[in-house]
């Protein structure tokens, strides 16, 4: 493996479905008192098995930025805590050359009583830096998160955007052979994530191995090389990111062809409480309040974005994102801090609507996603691409030239003022 | 191309010099496993940084509680035990005769409640990055021994008070700091491995703490323990700690060779196979935390 990177071959995970569920000594202590040689045999029988990763076998060469995208359950995460050793695989093996560092939250061990300076140390360490490594990188990781003045403050007084940017500054300053990278770019305000990109890209240019997963498409076909596409459990195809972008886009338009007459997206099985995540979007007409299969330009169109959250959130907002079919955004808002709807949310199953009075997209196709966040510190959950929407012509401007995606993307109502002599 | 490892400089010992790190379902031998930890031991000293400084951030209650508390039980037990009961003390006052015990007593809960907790009190991390997770259960063993210095420190003023010149034998008390934290660490790691396959572990361990402090000799000497049973009372590994503390600070004679040597095994045995089974639920501990 004289130029590989990583080698995964034949990689496996199995979970036994029921296996994760709390047990207690107690229970178990009366199972063997019970019977006692039974006990084992009648566990197993009641669990049923579900391989997250089924032998995947992938080279990735040294300084290739690739980047991992699928659907929730495609095996992406799976995948990345098996590379990071978090997890063991159940089947096959994978030989990774030089230090990795995986990033799969910013901050993971911060302590809120511990200054800043103590945290970038404690956090520094976790990620598997030598103090005098950290030392030495000190001053520039301070400077890059712009908290100079804070530094020995503890971090409970942060705001929440301070902390994320010395949560990041400290991961930017890793240097390993193998970055690993899950959606954490997703943080932060424009401004930090742009210096985050531009941070990202210059480690892949100094010929380090990244590996990106992300739902956020527009990042991946700007950072990655190579892109390879995930669909349950399986290596479903690699490539350049933007062919694999678009066969994964197309893929996920579930109402296209012969499918369900209801467009949208819905949970393909019982959501799960434990988890917060989008379970379904639906489309309305706000008028008549019924649900439609197709939107038109200039219309009223209401999305409505069902939810579950696993815990009670002091501080929540949910996002929609309207993008084309390659994955550009088109239309990204959120209850805060686009907009001004604060609110908190208990645990539980909630839903929410997204009204626009006149949808401004020329006739074609859409993809919808969204996306569950903690304002201005992260992004609990997202999906650019859950669903798709077709969008009927329709002749806004009265001019019997109705817009269509072919030529235009957006439709607004504007005013041409006659011409005047100058 | 150019080789990405030669700017990590030397700060990547373990991990430079284009290490190949294999990933599969097999254990790992633990020659592997504890070369690792060794190339961890920066975090191990941030995280018992950590512990100590969150502890005594709010120094005035922080330290006054380690003070209080070990105080407090000494004078329960001098008045109960010592005055009512008139359990003999040795032949030493009583408070100094509790306050031996109670020295490698608080020590070994306190480390025991930290390291039992270890791995399900740090699910955030050990799910998120790896690192040898044996480092969580060795650094509460390491940080409790902050608690320790105070009721040293106590003890010696308490010698001082009544005039008790241990000699050369108080030299030997390193050897019995670094037995009550084997001994912590043994059951520590048999009771964090099952905390994370039995949810109840948990709840469980201050009861446990409570029992163990009644079998052990803390507020009573062994000497009123029948001859006859002294060897099954000897399996308990604090048996032998707190015989070695006590001789070590006011003994007379050399305590008798065998309970100790029991006491000895007993550790050895938990620590050999709590450090095996250990092993092998942090394997898979993140797929049932």
């Amino acid at each position: 493996m004289s130029d590989l990177a990583i080698r995964i071959e034949n990689l496996g995970k199995r979970y036994v479905l029921g296996e994760t569920h709390e047990q207690t000594l107690t229970e178990q202590l009366g199972r063997w008192i019970r019977a006692p040689f039974r006990a084992r045999a009648a566990a197993r029988a009641g669990h049923s098995e579900f391989w997250a990763l089924k032998s995947i076998s992938l080279d990735v060469k040294q300084g290739e930025a690739l980047g991992i995208v699928g659907g929730n359950g495609a095996g992406k995460s799976t995948l990345l805590k098996i590379l990071s050793r978090i997890t063991p695989p159940t089947t096959g093996r994978a030989h990774v050359r030089g230090r990795l560092s995986s990033l799969l939250e910013v901050g993971t061990g911060f302590h809120p009583e511990l200054t800043g300076r103590e945290n970038v140390f404690l956090n520094g360490t976790i990620l598997g830096m030598r103090k005098s490594e950290v030392a030495r990188k000190f001053d520039e990781i301070v400077a890059f998160s712009g908290v100079e003045k804070f530094i020995d403050t503890p971090v409970k007084r942060y705001s929440s955007g301070m902390y994320v940017r010395l949560a990041f500054a400290v991961a930017a300053h890793l240097e390993p052979d193998v970055l690993i990278i899950d959606e954490v770019l997703a943080v932060g305000d424009a401004e930090f994530q742009k210096r985050c990109l531009g941070k990202m890209s210059d480690v892949a240019q100094q010929g380090r191995t990244v590996l990106f997963v992300s739902h956020n498409m527009a990042a991946v076909q700007k950072l990655c090389s190579r892109a390879v596409w995930l669909a349950q459990g399986q290596v479903q195809q690699a490539g350049n990111p933007a062919d694999i972008i678009g066969a994964y886009i197309a893929s996920t338009s579930r109402s296209s062809g012969s499918g369900p007459a209801m467009p949208g997206f819905s949970y393909w099985q019982s959501p799960c409480p434990s988890r917060t995540e989008v379970t379904a979007v639906r489309f309305f007409s706000p008028d008549s309040g019924e649900a439609i299969e197709e939107a038109a330009t200039g219309q009223s169109l209401a999305v409505e974005i069902e939810f579950n959250t696993a815990q009670a959130f002091r501080s929540f907002s949910v996002v929609l994102q309207i993008a084309t079919l390659d994955g550009t955004p088109l239309i990204l808002t959120s209850t805060t801090p686009d907009r001004d709807l604060a609110f908190g949310t208990s645990a539980g199953r909630h839903r929410i609507r997204c009204i626009f009075d006149a949808l401004p997209l020329a006739a074609g196709e859409y993809v919808f996603g969204a996306g569950l966040a903690i304002p201005n510190v992260e992004y609990v959950w997202r999906d650019d691409s859950l669903c798709r929407l077709h969008v009927a012509p329709r002749d806004v401007y009265g001019s019997g030239l109705a817009p269509t995606a072919a030529r235009y993307l957006l439709a607004t109502q504007h005013v041409w003022q006659a011409p005047e002599s100058l | 191309m150019p080789n990405p490892t030669q700017n990590l400089g030397v700060e990547s010992e373990f991990f430079g010099h284009r290490h190949v790190t294999q990933i599969d379902s097999r254990m790992r031998t633990l020659a592997t496993d504890m070369r690792e930890a060794w190339a961890y031991r920066d975090l191990l000293v941030m995280l018992i940084q950590r512990d100590v400084t969150v502890r005594y951030k709010q120094s005035v209650v922080g330290i006054a509680w380690a003070v209080i508390q070990p105080l407090t039980m000494m004078l329960i037990f001098t008045v109960v035990f010592g005055g009512f009961a008139k359990l003999p003390s040795d032949g030493v006052p009583y408070p100094l005769f509790a306050m031996a015990a109670l020295m490698p007593w608080l020590y070994f809960s306190r480390a025991l409640t930290g390291s039992g907790d270890s791995l399900v009190g740090s699910a955030h991390l050990v799910s998120k990055v790896y690192f040898p997770r044996i480092i969580l259960p060795i650094g509460k063993a390491i940080s409790s021994l902050v608690d320790f210095a105070i009721t040293l420190g106590l003890a010696a003023l308490l010698l001082a008070w009544y005039g008790i010149n241990p000699g050369w034998k108080v030299l030997t008390l390193p050897l019995f700091v670094l037995m009550a934290m084997f001994t912590s660490l043994a059951v520590g790691l048999w009771l964090t491995a099952l905390n994370v396959r039995y949810r109840d572990v948990g709840l469980v361990t201050p009861f446990i703490i409570q029992i163990w402090m009644y079998v052990s000799p803390i507020a009573y000497s062994t000497s009123i323990v029948p001859e006859a049973w002294r060897w099954l009372y000897a399996l308990n590994p604090i048996v032998g700690v707190v015989e070695g503390f006590r001789w070590a600070l006011f003994g007379r004679e050399l305590p008798a060779l065998e309970p100790i040597l029991i006491s000895y095994s007993v550790v050895a045995l938990l620590f050999v196979t709590g450090l095996r089974y250990f092993r092998r639920v942090e394997q898979t501990m993140v797929d049932v935390v």
